[in-house]
């Protein structure tokens, strides 16, 4: 009954967030709903007793993502009133969509009573178990392989996005490093031998 | 713990080979200005490296990695020893085209080998996760390739359009996997297989997830309704990419085909085969009906690569006997797609040749590289004694042998329809008095590989029975 009601507490705000989200006029202010979004999810997340992966919900969107949002959002200078024009021109697909998704909701609801495997509850755990320990055994025992492919394709994005957009253009400013070492003293610093003035 | 460390390599051995091959490839790069000839003569030594660790194994052994997501298998090896060399050839074609336009970047040869790792994956995969890995790297690479010319707008609108259609694509598959995992309770194809084979747990389920799973592999063909990307990636990237995209990534298509309706998805093969039938004619008659009204030479080979991927789709539809006529045809589409694509190169020079009329008068320029067209084009037809012929052939003897007589008379139909915008080149290259332009000149190594890889359809069309055993057995 208290998960109940804690459930139903953190619901609210969660959707209170969202709903923040996406009528704040300002990014800024959007960007910032969407961390409270995200923290109260690591909260439910945490009453599924899936603690590993509140925590990195908490550390890699709130953290890492959320702080690169707005610096994009302040780096682009969004203007906030061009991008809100449309908002009632697609609010009418934007309910069919709605509807859509709370319609396939309730069909997962009713198949839940239709003989799927889904309908298991969850088992508890036992009191000591660690999420972080079996996911990590998962992670670099039994899927180590799909773990290196994952890695070759975070390498890939990165060779990827430096091809695209590191090249030479006429006007580009850069800094030669080995020209900046190789500098001499002669080449920056001149005496200059002058007269001393006088004040008369 | 060695035990375990040997049974792991032993199963992904050539994927570990060409990963480090990737790294040394990207630290040569580095290497000021001679990185571009040192990172192409280690691209093709991985090449040749992992050749060797595929072909050193035993040709019939089935190596599993533990957990059994990954597999050294028959049909791998052979998917991966063709795709090795058809590889290599492909490097040769874009390096003589990248330094005609001072495009040769390293990063290429990085990304070829990357896109040649995701088919690697692809090919060995026996779990969807592995699967999809996979495509991703192997798609990631080649959005990167398409827009590989920065200052061209036609390469930045076919990147685009790519990655945004291919993202679509990787949802849609990525939804129907886990649909099919939350119904059968396993990623691996065997487990998918053992759930759905006693048909009384959640049809309705496994038949949406197949759905979406065929959308993903329908894309990967480019087979319609999900063709819309082939013409603009074909006609917008630089021709190089043009071929890549257009030939290996189809042997990847495949095993993606192979491994998920046969090996996961076998006991709903009534299913997939209705879809598939309807994807294969539309291809038909799209492929060949729209090509005949194209201008330029790349769009044109793009709706051809439609029609040729209905009949891969085909011998899928022929049951157990059509899918080693199925890999024959994949086998001959992707030779005759790098010959044709390695010739629009070669009379590009140091332009381009993408329009059908800068083929006029050919004989007169290059009269052995004009046979070679030719034997590559009247083998896109289907004509005896080229390799194209015992292709479609065998796909539709496989067809009448499986009671689809009607789809073998469609195909018919339309590959006679087909040979029409086949025939116009030839026709235009002898028949055609053309502008007084001068020879055809080429790099050494260009000509060469692409005499051999076009003479090698004639080769096959003579010999034909060689492959088609080579590829009954591959499949087992």
């Amino acid at each position: 009954m208290l998960t109940l009601a804690i459930f139903g507490m953190l619901a609210a705000v969660l959707v209170t967030a969202a709903t923040g989200v996406i009528v704040s006029r300002n990014p800024v202010h959007a960007a910032m709903w969407l961390v409270l979004t995200f923290a109260t999810s690591a909260v439910l997340w945490l009453l599924l007793e899936a603690e590993f992966l509140a925590i990195i919900l908490v550390l890699v969107y709130v953290g890492a993502v959320m702080v690169l949002f707005l610096f994009v959002v302040m780096m682009l200078d969004v203007n906030a009133t061009v991008a809100r024009e449309g908002f009632t021109r697609y609010a009418a697909l934007g309910s069919v969509i709605a509807a859509i998704v709370v319609g396939e909701l309730l069909a997962l609801l009713w198949l839940r009573s239709s003989g799927l495997p889904i309908t298991r509850p969850l088992a508890g755990m036992p009191d000591g178990h660690s999420n972080t320990r079996e996911i990590g055994l998962e992670l670099f025992g039994g899927h180590v392989f799909e773990f290196e492919l994952a890695a070759f394709l975070l390498l890939l994005a990165i060779v990827a996005a430096i091809m695209l957009t590191h090249r030479q253009r006429p006007g580009l400013k850069y800094q030669d490093v080995s020209a900046q070492v190789k500098v001499r003293r002669e080449d920056r610093v001149r005496l200059v031998k002058m007269a001393a003035e006088r004040d008369e | 713990m060695n035990a375990e460390i040997a049974a792991f390599l032993g199963a992904c051995l050539p994927e570990v080979v060409v990963g480090a091959g990737i790294c040394v490839v990207l630290l040569a790069g580095l290497s000021g200005r001679h990185g571009r000839g040192l990172a192409y003569l280690l691209t093709l030594a991985t090449l040749a490296a992992s050749a060797w660790v595929v072909g050193a194994s035993q040709p019939e052994a089935v190596v599993s990695m533990p957990g059994g997501s990954f597999v050294q298998d028959p049909l791998s090896r052979f998917l991966k020893l063709f795709v090795l060399a058809l590889m290599a050839a492909i490097f040769v074609y874009a390096r003589a085209y990248l330094r005609e336009r001072r495009l040769e970047t390293p990063e290429f040869y990085v990304l070829g080998l990357f896109a040649l790792l995701g088919i690697f994956v692809m090919v060995s995969s026996m779990s969807f996760l592995t699967m999809y890995l996979g495509l991703e790297i192997l798609a990631l690479a080649l959005y990167a390739m398409v827009a590989l010319e920065r200052g061209s707008a036609p390469g930045a609108e076919a990147a685009m359009k790519y990655f945004v259609l291919g993202a679509i694509s990787s949802g849609c598959i990525l939804y129907g996997i886990s649909i099919l995992y939350g119904v059968t309770g396993s990623v691996l194809f065997s487990g998918v297989a053992a759930a759905i084979e006693p048909a009384a747990v959640g049809q309705v389920a496994v038949l949406v997830g197949l759905a979406f799973v065929l959308v993903g592999i329908a894309f990967e063909f480019g087979a319609v309704p999900f063709h819309m990307w082939l013409p603009d990636v074909y006609h917008g990237a630089p021709t190089c990419v043009s071929l890549l995209v257009s030939t290996v990534p189809k042997v990847a298509a495949f095993a993606l085909a192979f491994r998920i309706l046969v090996d996961a998805l076998g006991p709903v093969q009534a299913d997939w085969q209705l879809l598939l039938t309807v994807f294969a004619v539309l291809s038909l008659v799209v492929g060949n009906l729209v090509a005949i009204v194209q201008t330029n030479i790349k769009r044109m080979l793009a709706y051809s690569t439609i029609a040729h991927v209905a009949f891969i789709l085909l011998g899928f539809l022929a049951g157990e006997g059509g899918l080693p006529s199925a890999l024959y045809y994949t086998v001959i589409y992707a030779l005759m797609a790098a010959a044709a694509f390695g010739i629009v190169i070669l009379v590009g020079g140091s332009g381009e040749a993408d329009q059908i009329a800068d083929f006029r008068g050919l004989n007169r320029r290059a009269p052995w590289f004009a046979l070679m067209m030719l034997i590559v084009m009247i083998s896109m037809v289907g004509v005896p004694p080229f390799a194209g012929f015992y292709a479609k052939w065998w796909v539709l003897w496989a067809l009448v042998d499986a009671g689809q007589t009607w789809l073998a008379v469609v195909a018919v139909i339309f590959s006679v329809i087909g040979a029409f915008y086949y025939l116009r080149i030839v026709w235009l290259m002898y028949f055609d008095e053309g502008l007084n332009l001068p020879p055809v000149s080429a790099a050494l190594d260009l000509r060469v590989v692409l005499s051999a890889n076009s003479l090698l359809l004639l080769g096959l069309g003579l010999f034909p029975a060689g492959l088609l055993e080579l590829c009954a057995r591959a499949l087992g």
